[in-house]
């Protein structure tokens, strides 16, 4: 137990370094946070760009290998810039940036080939190529083990067919990791991770789909038309990307429980800033005590939420599996988010209901968490399995 | 010319926060403020790295005065390119009464012990606006002083200082050691890197106190009051330019 909190003061000191430098602030501010309306209302922002300049900053490959242009370090400072994206002004651009640096590459940089990873790997941590993840289809989000997509063997080629759903950046991405079904067997070993380049004939992008929130990041809808690659694209074993993906989701809801923080925090700020401007009732609306006693309500489990990120990163850099606190944490951090932004949201009053203000694109951004990344549902079953409450046969 | 740089960086509020009274009018409120390194500051800093990347001077020597959380704009400073940082530690009533006249007896005694050959300075903070602390540390080292550099070049041990002035620029060669105080055309700093980041964790901060350095912060000013300024009135639309001309000469405008 105290090792934990010695850890924990490691990841509080990463954060204060990288916090106070504020350096992806700075970028956030020059680059990204001016034209978030813009790309909000075209549906798209532009990927190379933003991630070519976040990969020369050193953003993009924090805990990967020095050799392949990460930088090397530990986890928590994954979980340090995960947080300082939450200050852009929106929730799908930092799910775009977390998807590029750590939930397409973990098993690629743990698992794939030199020659995978000088072709992949590099170029994403400089930000030189977008990717994406295609696990998830039409007919399978939470029951991955049910994808259909076949990658059949055929000489030293797969030949790929099937179609991938809600690919984040799916429409810019230069490639994808995928994970298909490689031979006939057990669903949880019949599957394999492959690096999938979006030029190849056969690749098409069927549409971008039209969302609720997360406007800025374009999700693609993809198919596969006999699409041939070489077998050497493979990362680590074939029959393992069952295995290997469950392993890159502790890392991928982690990340998302923290990229939401400081969004949380940001939104509590605002909502004071507003009203205590605001009058009702010839008072500030922040003097009604049911008002200001909400927001301290919800400041105190936002700082629950962070206590219990830092915890488990503590322990995961340690070489702990925390799969169960990752999954209470992106359960947790689905709910908060909701819960927070429609509070909030409320305190505005009409002005809440408009597109002028962050708390209403917040509301609509923030409905994703409990969906994607594993649904609520996924998490709540994942955490009765620890606590051995699920149903025996 | 291959010597020091001394670089003054100050801890000020940031650009984009609200600036709010403290309810006694004493003066603002800064705790729980987002706080970074005032912008012209680091438009020095980037000059001093510069300099040292056209290998033109040796060693970039940050320093700012304050209390411990001085120590992160330092370390802003340090991810940017500067070698090593000085800590001037100032807290308390001290700090809250910190004006040009005493920074400037700091620098100007931290430049003669650190042999410095250049002093390059934000040209004013964004929080009292002062413009003042440039030219009394080059008045205190009888130095001569480049302000309102909007570009600064080495000719021999001679410095070349355009600088932007009301009726537009002025180019003036002086001798060095020199200070130079830094406009917002000079240049556009560079974004601190992750790596450099790191790397700056590494370099060394020293702790200094104006004791040490013989320097007196006494103040010889005293905020009697701090408010807000007054609310904008509403305007009055007009329907003709006579309408206008009219309402200015009744207001004693013209």
């Amino acid at each position: 137990m105290n090792a934990d909190i010695l850890n924990t003061s490691t990841i509080l000191s990463t954060n204060v370094l990288v916090k106070n430098n504020s350096i992806p602030y700075e970028i956030i501010d020059q680059e990204i946070n001016p034209y978030v309306d813009q790309w909000e209302a075209e549906g798209k922002f532009p990927a190379h760009k933003i991630f070519k300049i976040l990969g020369t900053a050193g953003f993009l490959g924090v805990n990967k290998p020095v050799e392949y242009g990460g930088l090397g370090l530990d986890y928590t400072y994954n979980v340090a810039v995960a947080e300082e994206l939450g200050n852009i002004r929106c929730g799908g651009i930092p799910m775009a940036i977390g998807v590029q640096s750590d939930m397409a590459t973990p098993a690629l940089a743990r698992f794939g080939s030199h020659e995978l990873k000088e072709e992949f790997l590099l170029p994403s941590i400089m930000g030189d190529k977008v990717a994406c993840l295609g696990v998830s289809e039409v007919g399978a989000g939470s029951d991955v083990s049910s994808i259909k997509t076949k990658a059949v063997r055929k000489g030293d080629e797969y030949v790929i067919n099937g179609g991938k759903m809600w690919t984040t950046t799916g429409t810019q991405a230069d490639w994808m990791c995928l994970l298909a079904n490689t031979s006939d067997g057990p669903p949880h070993r019949n599957k394999s991770l492959i690096c999938l380049p979006m030029n190849l004939p056969g690749v098409h992008i069927a549409r971008k789909i039209d969302k609720l929130g997360m406007r800025s990041s374009d999700t693609a809808e993809v198919f596969f038309d006999d699409v041939r690659v070489p077998c050497k694209n493979v990362i680590g074993q074939e029959g393992m990307g069952f295995t290997y993906q469950m392993i890159q989701f502790q890392e991928e809801r982690l990340w998302a429980a923290a990229s939401v923080l400081t969004t949380m925090d940001n939104i509590i700020q605002e909502t004071v800033q507003y009203t205590r401007q605001r009058k009702i009732f010839k008072l500030p609306v922040l003097y009604h005590q049911a008002v200001h006693f909400r927001l301290a309500e919800l400041q105190t489990e936002v700082e629950l939420l962070r206590s219990l990120i830092y915890r488990a990163t503590a322990l995961y850099i340690k070489g702990n599996d925390v799969t169960k606190l990752a999954s209470m944490a992106k359960l947790k951090a689905g709910r908060l988010a909701r819960e927070l932004s429609d509070s909030c949201l409320q305190y505005w009053g009409g002005m809440g209901f408009t597109s002028d203000v962050l708390v209403s694109r917040v509301y609509r951004d923030f409905r994703l968490l409990s969906i994607g990344g594993g649904a609520d549902e996924v998490m709540l079953s994942i955490i009765c399995k620890y606590m051995d409450t699920l149903p025996k046969n | 010319m291959s010597g020091r740089v001394l670089v003054g960086v100050k801890r000020v509020i940031d650009y984009a926060v609200k600036i709010r009274v403290k309810p006694d009018n004493s003066g603002v409120v800064t705790d729980g403020v987002k706080h970074s390194m005032n912008p012209f500051c680091e438009i020095a800093v980037e000059e001093a790295v510069k300099l040292k990347e056209k290998k033109l001077i040796k060693e970039v020597v940050a320093v700012s005065c304050g209390p411990q959380q001085a120590q992160e704009t330092i370390r802003t400073a340090l991810a940017m390119g500067a070698d090593r940082g000085i800590h001037v530690q100032v807290t308390g009533k001290d700090y809250e009464t910190l004006g040009p006249l005493q920074v400037s007896k700091i620098l100007a005694a931290l430049a003669k012990k650190e042999d410095a050959q250049l002093i390059i300075l934000g040209k004013q903070a964004i929080d009292d606006d002062c413009n003042q602390t440039g030219q009394m540390t080059a008045a205190l080292l009888d130095w001569p002083q480049g302000t309102f550099a909007s570009e600064v070049s080495m000719e021999g041990d001679k410095l070349k200082v355009v600088r932007e002035i009301d009726g537009g620029l002025e180019m003036i060669k002086i001798n060095t050691p020199a200070v130079v105080s830094a406009d917002l055309r000079l240049n556009t700093p560079r974004y601190a890197t992750l790596p450099n980041i790191m790397k700056a964790k590494k370099k060394k901060i020293a702790n200094v106190n104006p004791a040490d350095l013989g320097v007196d912060l006494t103040s010889r000013v005293e905020i009697l009051r701090v408010d807000e300024p007054p609310q904008r009135q509403a305007g009055v639309k007009v329907e003709t330019v006579d309408d206008l001309v009219g309402k200015l000469k009744d207001t004693g405008r013209i």
